[in-house]
């Protein structure tokens, strides 16, 4: 029980960011009106994943310094369950675009370019599916993933800020924080990210001692 | 009267700027559900996901229990 603190905490951010989510007072502003409210569900999404692959890469170094394969599955399990948060994160900020932006899928520079991100990490998956050889398939991996690391923020966080986008925080569009996100909805968000950051390293570890139980029982 | 009219002026041109300034309010009486039915979407939607990916970890786990039952 007292290794799993941080789980329950997990679960009782989460808890709360959801309950107060939607309970809790938001500034009134124009065309986003209650639609607000999604910067604790959307944002949270992005958030996680970024820290799962930060995790993946992490665990991808630890790999070529050790060559140790229990460092393979952890970079591998932590990018499967990356990737399902970034699919959440961009079907979210679809529906979110179709109700404010007019359209799910704008071509807008910032869905664009997540989306770019995302193909990058599947074909990272798919990468891994085509090398039979054990070692070989970890080595590789592992590089390309190293690569695919700074490629990601750079294409989430550094490219859209460059050209015009409706996304805020980027292409001149202020960012939420500079003049909406008051404390009244920090007080939500900041809970929000850190109990999903929870629940996703939760998943993954889930992940991962599956995986291990498969590779070290049945081989 | 010239005087009249170019107060009436101002006042006409400045009328505008407060109608942009009002136009949040008027919008809000028109969207009167307040687009929360986006937020109830999008939670309902990282709910499934979720419940779907532990679904899919479900499904590998029972073919490890399988595989590795003494019976078998």
């Amino acid at each position: 029980m007292y290794k799993n603190w941080w789980k329950i905490l997990g679960a009782l951010l989460v808890m709360y960011a959801t309950i107060a989510g939607f309970l809790h007072s938001v500034p009134k502003l124009p065309i986003l009106h209650e639609s607000i409210r999604n910067l604790y569900f959307h944002v949270p999404m992005w958030f996680s994943m970024i820290i799962l692959f930060a995790i993946s890469v992490f665990h991808s170094i630890k790999y070529l310094l050790t060559n140790n394969a229990t460092h393979d599955l952890k970079a591998v399990e932590s990018v499967n369950v990356g990737v399902v948060f970034g699919v959440l994160g961009i079907v979210t900020g679809a529906v979110w675009a179709k109700f404010t932006w007019g359209q799910a899928w704008s071509f807008d520079v910032k869905q664009n370019f997540a989306a770019i991100a995302l193909l990058l990490y599947f074909a990272y998956l798919v990468l891994r599916n085509a090398i039979d050889e054990e070692q070989k398939r970890a080595k590789i991996s592992a590089i390309y993933n190293i690569f695919a690391f700074p490629m990601m923020v750079v294409l989430l966080f550094v490219l859209p800020r460059l050209s015009d986008s409706l996304h805020p925080g980027n292409g001149g569009n202020p960012g939420f924080n500079s003049y909406d996100l008051d404390s009244r909805m920090r007080m939500v968000f900041y809970p929000a990210c850190l109990g999903w950051i929870l629940i996703g390293y939760w998943i993954y570890t889930l992940k991962f001692r599956v995986r291990a139980l498969d590779k070290y029982t049945t081989l | 009267m010239k005087k009249f009219f170019s107060t009436l002026l101002l006042l006409a041109i400045s009328l505008q700027i407060f109608a942009q300034n009002a136009s949040p309010s008027i919008e809000q009486s028109v969207y009167a559900s307040g687009k929360i039915y986006v937020v109830v979407a999008c939670a309902a939607i990282i709910l499934l996901g979720l419940i779907l990916f532990l679904f899919s970890i479900d499904r590998r786990l029972k073919k490890l229990e399988k595989y590795s039952d003494p019976k078998n």
